[in-house]
């Protein structure tokens, strides 16, 4: 065997004449269509498995009698195979015939028309005319199958996308075949609606207008429709999408299939949030005191406050609470504004229910795809099917498909339980320890429960790297309880995290600086002190506070001015009864946000900022991976980015920041930032899949884009996954790029320690915080968020806010038992803090002894009882009757 | 032409034997006075697996579901993966088809020691019996069968001390045809709406669960004690070439005796509906006959096809028809060959699963063209649009074997009568067509 023979790994298949190189096993309708060889198909989706239904793809292979579908036909070596055949055509138009007997034809009035893959495959593949004259087949048009979703059965042709969608990726088996013959339908079951996370993709993938969803129906024609590639912003994970939008109105956005992150798919959330960009409740024009201003006027008077407060008081008089919401722009001139500027290190862009920017920013960072081929995944977080979704979509199809071990240090079940191979119980706060018997028992040492010792033995041979998915599982008790476990997990040699926080940009916020003792790019206010006082002029002298220390200082007069950007303390912040008391107590609060929320109602004065849609500039993920947005409305009113009202606001403090254009920002970021060394706004525009921070690191996995975004075909066919077309980045590491359409990026190496500046890496030191003794009377709360909550984006979109579910305690039915509960009753909870009503509900896998409480984002409920300096939150629960 | 061949015809019993010769042959007490569990106790005795083996191979047995595949063949191509099941197909719902009926009625005994022997061959320990909806007496009486068995040590763990653990699961269907083909039947077994999964891989392969599963019919498992007992070799003389021993046909129709016929293979068509049938009702002219079941293409009235013999290979080498699953439709001159064709598709039509295009909406067309042909609505051109419909699903349409568009052969089946009439009946269908006119434009396929 020569060495050749023994390396070759590819099969050789001849398509139509053509010759191509392909994988085993790779299925010949994707081999062809990555050659350029379109087969014609309907039930065929790259991201599911095949089924062979609708016979579109029937083709000749040499050696096999009839013509088998090439959709579920893999290739293998020597495979001769031709798609223009006589009898080929003639099977495609008879089956185009046989679907469009009983289609019916409505066209004019369907959503599809004009993008739909029946009509398009029809013409270039199919009969001219029907033969067909009997009645065709008739069903109740369209009837609700969701909240968000209708379903027209008599333009179904039975594909089963949406229900292999639903049961193999969603995971929520709602929607099946009834009936048979010609009389097939996709239902519902009766009184169970399609109410899943997900239920937007079956729309976009379904190849006819059978799908439409409640946001999109009749609001435009397809060919009305101007399309922008960008990210979505509603949570961390940044699913690439394309938004669209006639008219000025953002009207659609479809997911685009991205390998690195989101493989087309997006939440609901995501999906139809854009509603509330223009929601009526936008406030559109400057405020000073609840009137109307010029943003001159606004301008000059938050300047005077910011001013006056650091040259009678001093920087540290001032503190900024949020930013998460915005753009890496706005993020980086807020952090420069505040640091240098005003001069306080008091800066958070969490609000207390994040981690600190030392364990998220200093762990050695995870990307989504390493789920894929994780030695294990580790869930030390919240759940993901509420606060990441897509996320939870990924981790989910690494159990299934890559039988990926998944070992659960969460106290409350989740989405991703039911695909949890090692439970292991742990109590709400107690992470830690048990953590760290696991680290134990995976270095040999005696485990201290069979749980351990199993779920320890199911990694200890595999290969890869352990994912450890952190972030916050519960509000109800402090991080140090996941930053110890955090900190015995990183002392492995093989492990990689994958941060787990939510907000939408809250990772761009950390990179950017907007975080107590830091500056943008990873660095400490120590380690970075000389490169940002040189950029800078000045940074501040020490650590300010976090948060939850800033509104204690608020609430004991220390901070005077209290900077809200698109943030809202009362309605989001853990503990209620602090955050009330903070803003009681300071003096001056200033708003920069889009709405009006309880927090901002009593600012000074209020600035108004563009929003997702109407900017343009970056985002951060949760891989750290930075992406661009596309800007596709002008926004209503006088409203300004973010970042440019930190540039004025400099601009009045005496210092110019230079900024003209949002790209300008973006390389200044570069410039100064240590983590984005290497990286400038024009990479981050031709790179495909963005940049993953540090840009030193991962510049070899960077792909540059060769055209633009590309929407199936050459019209906007939304129903493939969406690609855009890219060119690899060769190996050789000094070559560069030289391509017009990727703006003359140029990829040259960059030498990690060229910025001179190291990058934060965590120390893994955790206060310890004593968790009280277990009270038998009371049940100790796990508070975790729920997608549709009472947030900005449910309440202003309003296809999403008939969604929101009242907040309700789960406990184990033990526990119902013991307090004489029936589910749905109403019981009262008490903490040390104070008591709420909720509604309760006896809960599979919820442990003895715990409450699992969702937290509304409406500054109700559990905010009431949590006390933030706790470690763990007890209730006490009294029955109304 | 259509008269009886003046020989003394007459039945081969061995797998029906019991169930004619016993009184109340269901029944533990008299199956097994009359030998039921005697080849099985033998066989445990022998611990000989691989004789079984050698048995069935020599005996030639072919599947007896329709698809005639060689039984022992099917065995040697189960992968070495354990836990592997044994499936037992008794969803027989073809119209005209209740030969399997018969068995699974009156004689579930020798279903059961069938089973037992061929799940001890194949080194399975757990068997599906998989029975048709409808079947109510059927179930209660495999479900009897297996519990007696089950109570009396032929069935259960360490079955007699041999240490071989054989799990008999008996499991009825939901009504659908579909659930004939094995792998829907699996699909319908896990629980599952009963569609056909894509082969490969084949359930040999990943069947139940995914693990390798044999799927046999009820009469071939029924037949295996049969060959234990007489040697495979022995099994082997009866009948003509590769198709050995006797098969169980169901005749039905416009004949004097219908029923169910134990027929060794070798047999005309005259002597077994003249013959063994009796003929036609009132002596009428015979006009045509479905040797195989409804799935397959029909033959008339004439010496070549009435004294063609039963041969699973030699009808489809010389007629372009198969003995499908071993049920025989006799119509005498009557009869509407359209309204023959029409009831059919409408069969199908109904049963169609709905997975894939071509059967799901072509069966319902195909039974709307010819429900107008067969109502005195038909149109001069319909014949041809028909054939050209019929081409959506099965590509040659005269051509047999049929090529298919579809995953499984449901979809062509209706085809099959489109093609007879075509073959047989064009003149008598133009006839009955004439009187409308011409509405559809009819383009070459």
């Amino acid at each position: 065997m020569t060495a050749g023979e023994a390396t070759k790994t590819t099969v050789t298949v001849t398509i139509d004449g053509k010759t191509i190189e392909a994988q085993p096993g790779e299925l010949l309708i994707k081999v062809a269509q990555d050659h350029g060889i379109y087969i014609p198909r309907f039930c065929w989706h790259e991201r599911m498995k095949p089924v062979g239904m609708c016979r579109m793809c029937l083709v000749e292979v040499d050696g096999i009698r009839g013509l088998p579908p090439a959709c579920t036909m893999p290739v293998n070596d020597g495979m001769v195979c031709r798609t223009d055949t006589d009898a080929v055509k003639s099977a495609q138009d008879g089956v185009l015939e046989l679907l469009l007997i009983n289609h019916p034809l409505d066209c004019p009035v369907c959503d599809r028309g004009g993008e739909c893959p029946l009509q398009d495959t029809t013409l270039a593949f199919g009969p001219g005319e029907s033969r067909f004259v009997e009645e065709k087949r008739h069903f109740e048009k369209p009837i609700p199958i969701s909240d968000l979703v209708l379903l027209d059965r008599e333009r179904c042709i039975q594909c089963a996308r949406c229900t292999r969608f639903a049961d193999e990726v969603a995971g929520d088996p709602l929607i099946t075949f009834v009936d048979r013959g010609d009389h097939t339908q996709v239902l519902n079951f009766p009184d169970d609606p399609f109410a899943s996370y997900f239920s937007g993709n079956v729309v976009q993938i379904c190849p006819v207008g059978a799908l439409t969803a409640k946001p999109y129906r009749f609001k435009a024609r397809p060919w009305d429709l101007a399309t922008v590639e960008t990210s979505c912003t509603t949570c961390a994970v940044q699913c690439r999408g394309a938004v669209q939008s006639a008219s000025n109105q953002i009207v659609r956005l479809l997911g685009v299939d991205s390998d690195a992150i989101n493989h087309g798919w997006l939440c609901d959330k995501g999906r139809y949030g854009y509603e509330h960009v223009h929601s009526d409740g936008r406030v559109l024009t400057p405020r000073v005191d609840g009137d109307d201003v010029s943003w001159p006027n606004a301008l000059d008077t938050v300047a005077d406050i910011l001013r006056s407060a650091r040259d009678l008081h001093g920087g540290a008089t001032v503190a900024m609470l949020g930013g998460a919401h915005g753009t890496n722009e706005g993020q980086y001139a807020w952090a420069r504004l505040m640091k240098s500027v005003v001069g306080t290190d008091h800066v958070d862009a969490q609000l207390g229910d994040g981690l600190p920017a030392e364990a998220v920013l200093g762990l050695p960072r995870a990307q989504i795809n390493d789920l894929d081929r994780a030695a294990a995944i580790v869930l030390l977080g919240p759940d993901l099917k509420e606060e990441l979704p897509v996320l939870f979509l990924r981790a989910k199809r690494a159990a299934l498909e890559h039988h990926i071990p998944i070992i659960d240090l969460s106290a409350a079940p989740h989405g991703l339980s039911p695909y949890v191979t090692h439970r292991l119980d742990v109590a709400p706060g107690e992470q830690g320890p048990a953590a760290e018997a696991f680290v134990a028992a995976l270095g040999g040492a005696g485990a201290r429960s069979d749980a351990i010792e199993a779920a320890a033995a199911a990694v200890r041979d595999r290969a890869g790297d352990i994912v450890v998915i952190v972030g916050r599982p519960s509000l109800a008790e402090r991080p140090e309880a996941t930053l110890q476990a955090a900190a015995a997990l990183a002392g492995l040699t093989n492990v990689r995290f994958l941060s787990a926080l939510r907000r939408a940009n809250v990772h761009g916020a950390l990179e950017a600086g907007l975080a107590p003792g830091f500056l943008p790019g990873r660095v400490t206010l120590d380690s970075g002190r000389a490169r940002f006082t040189e950029a800078w002029g000045a940074v501040p002298a020490q650590r300010g506070l976090d948060a939850e220390g800033i509104l204690r200082a608020c609430a004991d007069g220390k901070v005077h001015v209290l900077v809200l950007v698109g943030t809202d303390p009362l309605a989001d912040f853990p503990d209620r009864v602090l955050a009330q008391k903070a803003l009681d107590t300071v003096g001056t609060v200033i708003a920069i946000d889009a709405f009006e929320t309880e927090s901002n109602r009593r600012a000074k004065v209020y600035l108004p900022v563009t929003l997702w849609g109407e900017q343009s500039g970056t985002v951060t993920n949760l891989e750290g991976r930075v992406q661009r947005l596309g800007r596709k409305v002008s926004p209503l009113g006088v409203v300004l980015d973010d970042w440019r009202v930190a540039a004025e606001l400099a601009l009045r403090l005496g210092v110019d920041f230079d900024f003209e254009l949002v790209d300008e920002v973006t390389d200044e970021i570069a410039r100064v930032a240590p983590a984005w060394s290497g990286g400038s706004a024009a990479l981050v525009r031709a790179a495909r899949d963005g940049v993953v921070l540090p840009v030193a690191e991962h510049r070899d996995g960077i792909v540059l884009r060769r055209g633009g975004l590309s929407l199936g075909s050459d019209d906007a066919v939304s129903w493939e996954p969406i690609k855009p077309d890219d060119e690899k980045v060769p190996a050789d590491p000094e070559t560069t790029i030289d391509d017009t359409d990727a703006d003359g990026v140029e990829l040259t190496a960059v030498d990690p320690g060229a910025s001179g500046t190291e990058l934060h890496v965590w120390d893994r030191v955790v206060a310890d915080h004593l968790r009280p003794p277990r009270d038998n009377y009371a049940l100790r709360l796990v508070v975790g968020r729920t997608l549709y909550d009472a947030g900005r984006v449910v309440e202003h979109a309003p296809s999403l806010a008939t969604l929101a579910r009242p907040a309700e305690l789960r406990v184990a039915a033990a526990d119902a038992q013991r307090l004489g509960v029936t589910n749905g009753e109403s019981v009262r909870l008490t903490s040390g803090r104070g008591s709420i009503t909720v509604a309760v509900r006896a809960t599979r896998g919820v442990q003895p002894g715990c409450g699992v409480l969702t937290f509304a984002a409406d500054g109700r409920g559990a905010a009431e009882l949590i006390d933030a300096s706790a470690a763990v939150t007890d209730v006490r629960v009294e029955t109304l009757r | 032409m259509a008269v009886s061949s003046g020989k003394d015809v007459r039945e081969t019993r061995i797998v029906t034997r019991r169930l004619h010769d016993v009184a109340n042959s269901w029944t533990y007490d008299n199956a097994r006075a009359d030998g039921a569990y005697e080849m099985w106790d033998e066989v445990l005795r022998r611990a000989d697996p691989a004789d079984i083996h050698a048995q069935v191979k020599a005996s030639g047995l072919r599947g007896r579901g329709g698809a005639n595949f060689p039984t022992a063949v099917k065995w040697e191509s189960l992968p070495d993966v354990f836990p592997r099941y044994l499936v037992i197909n008794g969803d027989e719902g073809e119209p005209s088809t209740f030969k399997d009926r018969e068995i699974i009625e009156k004689d579930p005994h020798a279903l059961v020691e069938g089973v037992c022997i061929e799940a001890y061959a194949c080194k399975i320990n757990k068997a599906f019996i998989y029975l048709r909806g409808e079947f109510a007496l059927g179930y209660d009486r495999v479900v009897q069968a297996v519990a007696d068995a089950t109570a009396n040590g032929w069935v259960g763990q360490n079955i007699k001390g041999s240490g071989f653990d054989l799990d008999i699961v008996v499991h009825r269907g939901a009504g659908a045809y579909i659930c004939g083909d094995e792998s829907a039947l699996i699909e319908s077994l896990e629980g599952k709406r009963g569609m056909p999964r894509i082969k490969p891989p084949l359930p040999i392969h990943a069947g139940v669960y995914a693990k390798p599963t044999v799927v046999n019919n009820v009469e071939t498992a029924s037949t295996i004690t049969h060959i234990m007992k007489m040697g495979g070799e022995e099994y082997a003389k009866l009948g003509v070439g590769r198709s050995t021993g006797t098969r169980v046909a169901a005749i039905s129709g416009h004949v004097k005796n219908p029923g169910i016929y134990e027929i060794e293979f070798g047999m005309t068509f005259r002597e077994i509906i003249f013959d063994l049938c009796g003929g036609l009702r009132d002596d009428r002219e015979l006009k045509f006959f479905l040797p195989g079941g409804a799935s397959f293409q029909w033959l008339v009235n004439c010496d070549e096809h009435l004294d063609q013999i039963y041969d699973i290979d030699d009808i489809s080498a010389k007629l372009g028809t198969t003995l499908g699953s071993g049920a025989i439709m006799v119509y005498d001159d009557t009869t509407d060959p359209l309204l023959v064709a029409w009831r059919l598709a409408k069969f199908y039509a109904h049963e169609s699963c709905g997975t894939c295009t071509p059967c799901r909406e072509g069966s319902g067309w195909i039974e709307k063209i010819l429900y107008r042909m067969s109502h005195g609505l038909g149109r001069p051109d319909d014949m041809d649009l028909l054939l050209s419909a019929s081409a959506n699903v099965s590509p040659d349409v005269m051509r047999a074997p049929f090529t298919q568009t579809t995953i499984c052969p449901l979809g062509p089946s209706p085809v099959s009568a489109v093609a007879s009439l075509q073959k047989y009946f064009r003149a008598e269908v133009d006839a009955a067509c004439a009187n409308q006119p011409t509405l559809i434009p009819v383009s070459a396929t």
